[in-house]
């Protein structure tokens, strides 16, 4: 039997106990004088909700964890028969049986230990939806059963119904707390075990990235280096490569759109410049890669200087095109907010409009230009796939732009796609970037939203 | 000021040249501004345009196939040398190529997939065999290069992928009809191939339908209801501002650090299938929950209090009046939130990457666990692909996602203007 099909029979099971705690409430109602406490629809869905949630919840848990449990034991006999296996190679031995009860992988001339784990885990994988039936069933009805007998016309079934809605509620709410936690979660726990590893001061300060480990302990370079100095110099350069770009042309667009253009072009040109904004980032990177970067290299050839085809300057100035409207329609924001008297006041006193622009409304807008622009950077460091597609793998550290840098982003991507063993410091060392580079955005990100609420002139 | 009596007035103008000149400059930065961004914009579309509008075309040869019956055995049609009947044809219409060598270069110019298609020809209708039909097959990826002009004539023969003499073949099926352009159906019904001219969007279109089904059926219900829980029910005190804090800070997260969330507890913790769009979905629907909040909580605060207050007054409790009027006026308001947030989940790669929706994968997924990929990782994919071929395929599929992208956006935008009440 199907999981799924429990499914369908528990939304059966609900619906009959709609209808039947409708029914015993109706049916409750014995004088004329005596009356319902709520509208008999409650009663009904109070008697569904305790069949449904309890046997759901079970069923959710199952799902998460019977893959771990099943796994678990299946793999028992074969570990307990071969005690000198490596963590590695027990996950290697594991991952052969997940494939072959998935039927990815056919299961002639396998190893014999595995065999018999996928046997086993076959097997216990059936008992196991039957028990999951079973317990099911018996959580649907027993709550389904003792609510139902207690349905009586001065039973506040609409109360019930709403405490359960708002605890349903609350819960949905807490989802981003959760996903916080989880991010943090993850991330930190291979981070601490990538610092076991590569002590934490190598990774902070040292200058040299390069974190292929060779197979062999006596081959060159076999311990790897994880200094993440290169790769954090190169991110920094290209996001700053992209705010050159982008701050000067954001800034100066929002200043045009706000305060010369007309409505009509505003109405234009907005969308327009936020369509920048909504194109897929693997678009941008593309068209870096194919564009813009032979550009360049075709430019400096003619210049006469050697720009590498991965230069930072072609990704940078992309992701610059790309953060354009981020830095504009923050900044015409906050510019639009500047009340209209401080312009009339300096209007006049015979300041020119763009002399009222630099001397008042800047100023007053500085905070909120300063948020938009720290959002910005922090999208700029963040960016994956321009970077990943258009600047360089290997870690350099070198403040010439025509040269190829890699980004934190970037080794992200290289160190976690494709097969990886899951103890290694290379695939470690992901998690500990990405601990970096998610402090590194969140405190962006806060200080943006600190610089904008603490510094907002106030106008009423 | 050089003399005594020079007044306010003269000081004032005779810096005004200077200061109307500065004001003229600063108004042209700003046009400037304007127009440089309009121009990349332009410059992206149109190099986007020109490279891949090619692609919806695509060469291919007609042969008369002659269905061999000594060829094709009966009893086994399945494995039967279909690649012989391609070969003998093409050596019909070139008999005057002998050499081995040179027999090689011919077959050449028809793509590999020629044989599968005789294949599936036979096998729906196996009463074709002994009889000889015009056949469309689709010429090799070089070949339809060479007649869209990405590989030019006048280059020496050693630097270009096709030689003089599959030049002169290739001219003389132009000249005899033999070689036509026609819609490239294959780019719409196919999934990953290897050959360029075998490839299609298919199974990305479907693995990102299926992506964004999860993430649709995860995170609507769950968005509305956090913000429902948030703008109507939630008391103000820290916890609440704690989950405001969150939520305003998720949505600044860069998306990578979200495949790392996906890798380190979906995958390898829960140990959900890799590659799946189940796992994907649950990634992207994280990733969108905070638009979805966001908006749906603007949305539900732009509900003027008279209509909760009427409701309360003529004895709702406080969920009737949620459900049956706060909401439904709210709703255009969270759909529009929904669509754009769901064109941004479209629109994503890096965190699928760290999921393993990265795979090379040629069968069209059928459910949420199939290993699938989706429209942008295929355009990853294809990008990195060295065959020319794949530039213009690649242009095309962002061209369809692109398309799909202003569709939502505008579904939106249409939303937003019909269903807009101001108060």
């Amino acid at each position: 039997m199907s999981p799924n099909l429990f499914l369908v029979v528990l939304l059966g099971i609900s619906a009959l106990a709609y209808r039947q705690g409708k029914k015993k409430a109706f049916a409750s109602v014995t004088e004329k004088s005596q009356r319902l406490h709520s509208l008999p629809n409650y009663y009904g869905v109070l008697t569904a909700l305790w069949c449904f949630i309890p046997a759901i919840l079970i069923f959710l848990l199952w799902q998460l964890f019977s893959d771990f449990i099943l796994t678990g034991i299946a793999m028992q006999d074969v570990f307990a028969n071969t005690p000198h296996l490596s963590p590695a190679e027990q996950n290697l031995l594991i991952n052969d049986m997940r494939n072959m009860v998935a039927g990815v992988v056919s299961r002639v001339d396998a190893n014999p230990l595995v065999e018999q784990a996928v046997e086993r885990y076959l097997n216990i994988r059936v008992i196991s939806h039957m028990a999951l039936g079973v317990i099911m069933l018996i959580a649907a009805l027993i709550p389904g059963c003792w609510i139902y007998t207690r349905i009586k016309p001065e039973f506040r079934a609409r109360n019930h119904v709403e405490q359960i809605v708002e605890i349903l509620l609350i819960l949905c709410s807490t989802v981003a707390i959760l996903t916080t936690v989880g991010i943090v979660l993850s991330v930190l726990f291979e981070s601490i075990r990538f610092f076991q590893q590569v002590p934490l001061w190598d990774f902070l300060f040292g200058l040299k990235w390069s974190p292929q480990m060779a197979i062999r302990a006596d081959q060159a370079g076999s311990s790897g280096s994880f200094g993440a100095v290169p790769v954090f110099a190169g991110t920094f350069m290209i996001s700053g490569i992209a705010l050159a770009v982008a701050v000067p042309i954001g800034l100066m667009s929002a200043i045009y759109l706000s305060e010369y253009a007309g409505k009509k072009l505003r109405a234009v040109v907005k969308p327009l410049l936020e369509i920048l904004a909504g194109v897929p980032t693997v678009v941008y990177g593309f068209f870096a890669a194919l564009v813009v970067a032979p550009l360049i290299r075709d430019m400096g050839l003619t210049m006469g200087m050697s720009v590498s085809s991965e230069s930072a300057l072609a990704a940078g100035l992309v992701m610059g095109i790309m953060i354009i409207p981020f830095v504009s329609s923050l900044s015409d924001d906050v510019i639009n907010a500047v009340p209209q008297s401080l312009r009339d006041g300096s209007y006049g006193l015979g300041a020119t409009k763009s002399e009222t622009i630099k001397n008042v409304i800047i100023p007053a807008a500085l905070p909120g230009i300063v948020g938009s622009i720290l959002l910005a950077a922090s999208r700029a460091i963040g960016e994956t796939m321009i970077v990943v597609m258009a600047a360089g793998l290997s870690a350099n550290l070198t403040a010439n732009p025509l040269e190829a840098v890699t980004t934190v982003t970037v080794q992200i991507v290289t160190l976690l796609v494709g097969d990886q063993e899951f103890d290694s410091p290379k695939t470690l060392a992901a998690f500990a970037l990405g601990l970096l580079l998610f402090v590194t955005t969140l405190m962006l990100n806060v200080v943006a939203l600190y610089v904008v609420r603490k510094y907002r002139e106030e106008y009423e | 000021m050089k003399t005594e009596n020079t007044s306010t007035m003269q000081v004032v103008n005779s810096g005004l040249a200077k200061r109307y000149a500065k004001e003229k400059r600063f108004r042209m930065l700003g046009i400037g501004a304007v127009v440089i961004s309009l121009l990349f914009l332009v410059i992206l579309f149109s190099s986007i345009v020109g490279n891949g509008y090619t692609a919806f075309r695509q060469s291919v040869i007609v042969l008369d196939i002659h269905f061999d019956k000594q060829i094709l055995d009966v009893s086994n049609l399945r494995s039967a040398n279909y690649a012989k009947l391609v070969k003998d044809a093409m050596s019909g219409l070139f008999p005057d190529v002998t050499g081995r060598s040179d027999k090689r270069m011919l077959h050449r110019l028809v793509s590999s997939g020629a044989a599968f298609q005789l294949q599936k020809m036979i096998i729906k209708d196996p009463s074709l065999i002994g009889r000889t039909v015009e056949v469309r097959v689709p010429a090799d990826d070089e070949v339809d290069m060479f007649i869209k002009g990405y590989i030019p004539r006048n280059v020496p023969e050693s630097e270009r992928r096709i030689s003089d003499q599959q030049m002169a073949w290739i001219d003389r099926l132009v000249d005899s009809d033999r070689l036509e352009r026609r819609f490239n159906t294959t780019f719409f019904t196919a999934g990953d191939s290897r050959e360029p001219e075998l490839s299609g969007i298919k199974g990305a279109v479907t693995g990102s339908f299926f992506t964004l089904l999860v993430t649709l059926v995860l995170s609507f219900p769950i968005g509305v209801a956090a913000a429902v829980y948030l703008e109507e029910f939630a008391p103000v005190n820290r916890w609440t501002d704690f989950v405001e804090v969150n939520i305003n800070n998720l949505a600044a997260v860069p998306s990578i650090v979200f495949g790392l969330l996906g890798l380190a507890v979906f995958l390898n913790f829960f140990g959900f299938p890799r590659s799946a769009p189940l796992v994907g979905g649950m990634v992207l629907t994280l990733m969108t929950l905070p638009t979805i909040i966001i908006a749906s909580r603007a949305s539900l605060k732009s509900v003027p209090p008279s209509i909760r207050e009427a409701a309360l007054g003529i004895g709702a409790s406080k969920l009737q009046t949620i459900t049956h009027h706060v909401l439904p006026l709210a709703m255009p308001g969270m759909m529009t939130g929904t669509i754009i947030g769901m064109a941004q989940a479209l629109g994503e790669t890096a965190p699928l990457l760290m999921i393993g929706m990265v795979a090379f994968i040629v069968d069209i997924p059928g459910g949420i666990t199939d290993p699938a990929t989706v429209l942008p990782v295929q355009i990853y994919l294809w990008a990195d692909s060295p065959e020319r071929a794949f530039v213009e395929r690649t242009s095309a599929a962002i061209m369809i996602l692109l398309a799909f992208l202003i569709l939502m956006n505008g579904t939106a935008v249409l939303l937003r203007r019909k269903f807009e009440r101001r108060w």
